[in-house]
């Protein structure tokens, strides 16, 4: 019975090999290098059938030749054969890595296994020492060796691979403490398989990368080394054929036979890239193994853009208004994924007009920061803006100069994030990020743009601004860096404020405060504020008019009150029913079901039929429009009598 | 700041007592016989039993340890049974030029390194492809070959810089440059590799964290961004592996002083080897390791300075 529960367990054990092993052999790299490796050790190992010479054989007709028939490779100072010695000095420069190889896995792997497996005291101990040995320059430890038993290069190995073993078990350590929190591990281990059953057939499995990896590094290393003590002569007599003795004797000759340097070198060069290369891809094919998501099939993007048709008519193709601060039409934003790019956003209008607030409404993933970053112009590397404009004082922000626009950051549009926290940067005081940004708008001089953000830290009422200002941002609360983090978006005066859920990572308290803080503000500076939220209670706080978008496009929009007193999408609908402080009073609070359909899986229809308690097969026709409802009320719906009736009954 | 100090010394200082007893220790317990090495196969009994006792074989190695250990605590490493001087005049003189490489190699290194990875991060054409060109090389070209290779172009096809051989700076300043210069780019190139990837992906880590798009969003322009705050964020792990690429620069310079006939800390390590000269070797395992000590001391206070957090903690 014991035995049979390790099984229950999805163990990914012959099908996750089969993958690892694909992942390998797509990358060249690593195909070429084991490939490599292996035609190298066969030709060492058949040095004396294969070489053409005895490797101390001196043709003396024949001294530092070149390359030439008779000898491929050329031949040395004393008219050596340098293929022939290449083939046998090999032997013994890769059986040198093999020994110090051995060392490190016979004491780093078990160590480490032990290490991680059994974490506690034993763990504390191994890792100390290890920690010991791994300060200590090995160059050093080896001449001692050398110089007490002179040449001999076993021993020479053998230490560097006790001085290598430490550096194994850390990797192995680390690997095992992951493995170990497995279930299919954890299963076994409190079904009470031994420990050596365990660790042999679920962790050393998983464990086997890492050390291929380490164990490539380690062989790059010592092969460098090895070639190392070659060269110094201290491992072998001047007639042994040894790599690095090779390249010490060239060395002599540089003056008359450059040639004879890259034979060896470049053997040696050769060599150890395999190894590195040997282990980058393991590394990497171990790395993409874990991460590879299950083989979902995206719709490429031509489908969904063919989905999103947005005729010359209607209100998305309204010119863009003049009176409004920013008049953002059509804008779309693709992301690149692997081959094909998916619409994230899908042609958004919106406009911001002077001192009023708009909330931007929508769950996670309906394009609603994707939209501001749009016009910030602040889009991560895998984004990029596909088409529309964002008008601001008749030029459009989207095609602007990259100069030009830096004049208009933080001086027309400002931005504050939704984490307090990590949007400051931890590395300065508050003051001096302060300073800097207020130096960089208002020209003046250092002691001025300290008073200002004295002043600006006043005016986000922070409590003590002279302490704040001298403090780092670790050392504020969630709040008191939020106020930072506004003060820094007021300091060069903005008439637009674009704020991204600046209250949901606060406490519910500290929230309320932070609204009538953004009020007080507006109310004294006159600048607009785009809010982008979740929050009902934040839009019933704040908001003069409300947009609500839907996988990527826009689905409702009108005034804030309105909205709340007559939703005409059934998402806003649902939006309102799931919020606890304003659903009607003795009906279930109905959480909306389903989640946001993902960009790159939208319908070619109405994007929100698949969880829409209203949806018919022409909701799933074809695309379904913004319309016009009544003055300044759109919804993109073809049921919102039903939506309007529904919500009548309802009261 | 000075607890910091005093706490990290207190770390490392039995680094400096572990590492002469393990050479110690080594030397004691690799079967062979120092004496018999050094006389060589035609010595007769009597000339042994004489370098024995000079030696102070006969005595238990525990004694021989605390003996050495009570005069090294004095600053007194023993006498180079070759040089018959003291350990530590003879490595007083050579220090310059050891000195002038590690140090040397590792400015270089890190400059080079920070300068191509922060480039790398920032485009992601050319400059990320010469990143890993050079990363690839860089690490897989031993040094020695490299410098016969630098020596072959720049100095005996070129003639720009001498082959071989060290002037003083105290001699003459541009000597000295020109003497070091190819021997610390031989030793940078692998470091450069290092730091370089090591910058790359730490610069795009920083440039993605959100405080970038707050400051860039209030219009901070980008080569403060750049140049202050990204790099600054980036910079604890480019520390360490800098740290690294100078310990690492010290097993190095063994070879490259060699390769280049300096008269340094490690040609006379290499040479005492042949010589069995152990309390020279050990002389040098002292050095090196006060090295690696300081070295690891100046990181930590390089972490506490570019960050506030490590200050507090």
């Amino acid at each position: 019975m014991s035995a049979a529960i390790p099984r229950l367990r999805a163990r990914p054990g012959a099908a996750r090999r089969r993958s690892f092993a694909r992942q390998l052999m797509i990358r060249p790299a690593g195909t070429g290098a084991a490939a490599f490796l292996v035609l190298l050790v066969l030709a060492c190992a058949a040095a004396p059938l294969v070489s053409p010479y005895d490797p101390g054989a001196q043709h003396l007709a024949d001294l530092l030749s070149g390359p030439a028939p008779h000898h491929l490779l050329g031949t040395d100072t004393l008219g050596r054969d340098v293929l022939s010695r290449l083939l046998y000095g090999g032997r013994r420069s890769l059986l040198s890595v093999a020994e110090g190889l051995a060392v490190v896995l016979a004491l780093g792997v078990p160590l480490g296994l032990a290490a991680g497996y059994r974490g506690g005291g034993a763990d504390r101990a191994l890792s100390r020492g290890a920690e010991m040995v791994m300060a200590i320059p090995p160059i050093i430890i080896i001449l001692v060796v050398l110089a007490v038993v002179p040449g001999n290069e076993n021993a020479a190995m053998l230490v560097f691979g006790l001085l290598g073993a430490p550096a194994m078990l850390r990797v192995v350590r680390s690997a095992t403490l992951k493995v170990r929190e497995e279930p299919y591990v954890t299963a076994g281990r409190l079904s009470g398989l031994s420990p050596l059953h365990v660790v042999r057939g679920h962790v050393l499995p998983r464990v086997a990368g890492p050390v291929i990896v380490q164990g490539s590094i380690f062989a790059a290393y010592a092969l460098l080394f090895e070639t190392g003590l070659a060269y110094l002569g201290l491992t072998a007599d001047a007639n042994t054929p040894t790599w690095g003795g090779m390249v010490a004797e060239a060395s002599t000759r540089i003056e008359q036979q450059e040639w004879l340097l890259f034979p060896s070198g470049a053997l040696i060069a050769i060599t150890i890239l395999a190894f590195g290369l040997l282990g980058d891809a393991v590394r990497d094919a171990a790395a993409m193994e874990d991460t590879v998501p299950p083989p979902v099939r995206r719709r490429a993007f031509q489908r969904t853009a063919a989905g999103q048709g947005s005729p010359a008519s209607g209100p998305e193709a309204t010119p863009v208004a003049d009176a409004a601060l920013l008049s953002v039409r059509g804008l779309s934003v693709t992301r690149q994924e692997q081959a094909a790019q998916a619409l994230v956003v899908d042609s958004v209008s919106f406009d911001v007009f002077p001192g009023e607030t708009v909330g931007l409404v929508g769950e996670s993933g309906c394009g609603k920061t994707v939209s501001a970053l749009a016009v910030l112009r602040l889009l991560p590397g895998s984004l990029t803006v596909a088409g529309g404009q964002a008008q601001w004082a008749g030029r459009d922000l989207l095609q602007m100069p990259d100069r030009a626009f830096g004049h208009l950051r933080g001086s027309a549009l400002a931005y504050v994030s939704q984490e307090p926290q990590s949007s400051l940067d931890p590395t300065f005081t508050v003051g001096s990020q302060l300073a800097e940004v207020i130096r960089r708008h208002d020209q003046v001089p250092r002691p001025a743009a300290r008073a200002r953000a004295a002043d600006l830290l006043r005016q986000v009422e922070l409590p003590d601004p002279t302490r704040a200002a001298r403090a780092y941002p670790h050392e504020l609360s969630g709040g008191m860096a939020q106020r930072v983090a506004l003060a820094l978006a007021l300091a060069g005066r903005p008439q637009l404020l674009i704020a991204d859920e600046p209250t949901t990572a606060l406490d519910v308290t500290v929230q309320a405060e932070m609204l009538a803080l953004l009020r007080r503000l507006q109310r004294e500076t006159g600048m607009a504020i785009l809010l982008i939220t979740h929050d009902w209670g934040v839009v019933a706080d704040i908001c003069d008019r409300t947009i609500v978008m839907y996988a990527g496009q826009v689905v409702e929009r009108g005034g804030a009150q309105d909205l709340f007193d007559r939703p005409l999408h059934p998402y806003t609908l649902g939006l309102l029913r799931s919020h606890p402080s304003l659903a009607h009073p003795g009906q279930p609070i109905n959480a909306l079901p389903g989640r946001v359909v993902p960009p790159g899986a939208w319908p070619s229809g109405c994007r929100f039929a698949p969880r829409c308690g209203f949806a018919d097969d022409a909701c799933r026709a074809g695309p379904v429009l913004l319309t016009e409802h009544s003055a300044s009320r759109q919804a993109r719906c073809l049921h919102t009598d039903q939506v309007v009736l529904d919500e009548v009954s309802a009261r | 700041m000075t607890s910091l100090i005093g706490r990290r010394l207190a770390l490392s200082l039995p680094l400096l007592l572990i590492v002469p007893t393990v050479t110690f220790l080594l030397a004691a317990l690799i079967p062979g016989d120092i004496a018999r090495t050094i006389l060589g196969a035609d010595a007769t009994q009597a000339q042994y039993e004489q370098l024995r006792q000079s030696l102070g074989l006969n005595e238990p190695l525990i004694t021989r340890y605390l003996a050495w250990l009570g005069s090294a605590l004095h600053g007194n490493l023993g006498t180079s049974l070759f040089w018959q001087q003291p350990v530590t005049s003879l490595l007083d003189s050579r220090l310059q030029v050891t000195l002038s490489l590690v140090v040397g190699s590792t400015a270089v290194a890190a400059v080079a390194g920070v300068v191509l990875g922060v480039m790398a991060a920032l485009r992601a054409g050319a400059p990320g492809k010469i990143v890993d060109a050079i990363a690839l090389t860089g690490l897989a070209v031993p040094n020695f070959f490299l410098g016969l290779l630098l020596i072959t172009w720049f100095a005996v096809t070129l003639r720009l810089f001498p082959a071989t051989g060290y002037v003083p700076v105290s001699l003459s300043p541009a000597g000295w440059l020109a003497s070091i210069a190819l021997p610390v780019i031989t030793l940078a190139v692998p470091g450069i590799a290092v730091i370089a990837k090591q910058t790359r992906d730490a610069m795009r880590e920083a440039l993605d964290r959100p405080f970038i798009r707050t400051l860039r969003a209030a219009g901070v322009p980008g080569r403060s961004i750049i140049g202050k705050h990204a790099l600054r964020n980036a910079a604890i792990p480019v520390v360490t592996v800098t740290g690294l690429i100078f310990i690492g620069s010290l097993s190095g310079t063994v070879l490259v002083e060699m390769v280049f006939a300096l008269p340094g800390l490690g040609g006379l390590v290499v040479q005492a080897t042949t010589q069995h000269d152990l309390p020279l070797i050990q002389g040098v395992a002292v050095y090196f390791t006060v090295a690696v000590i300081g070295v690891n001391l100046l990181v930590d206070l390089t972490y506490s300075w570019l960050d506030p957090r490590v200050r507090g903690s």
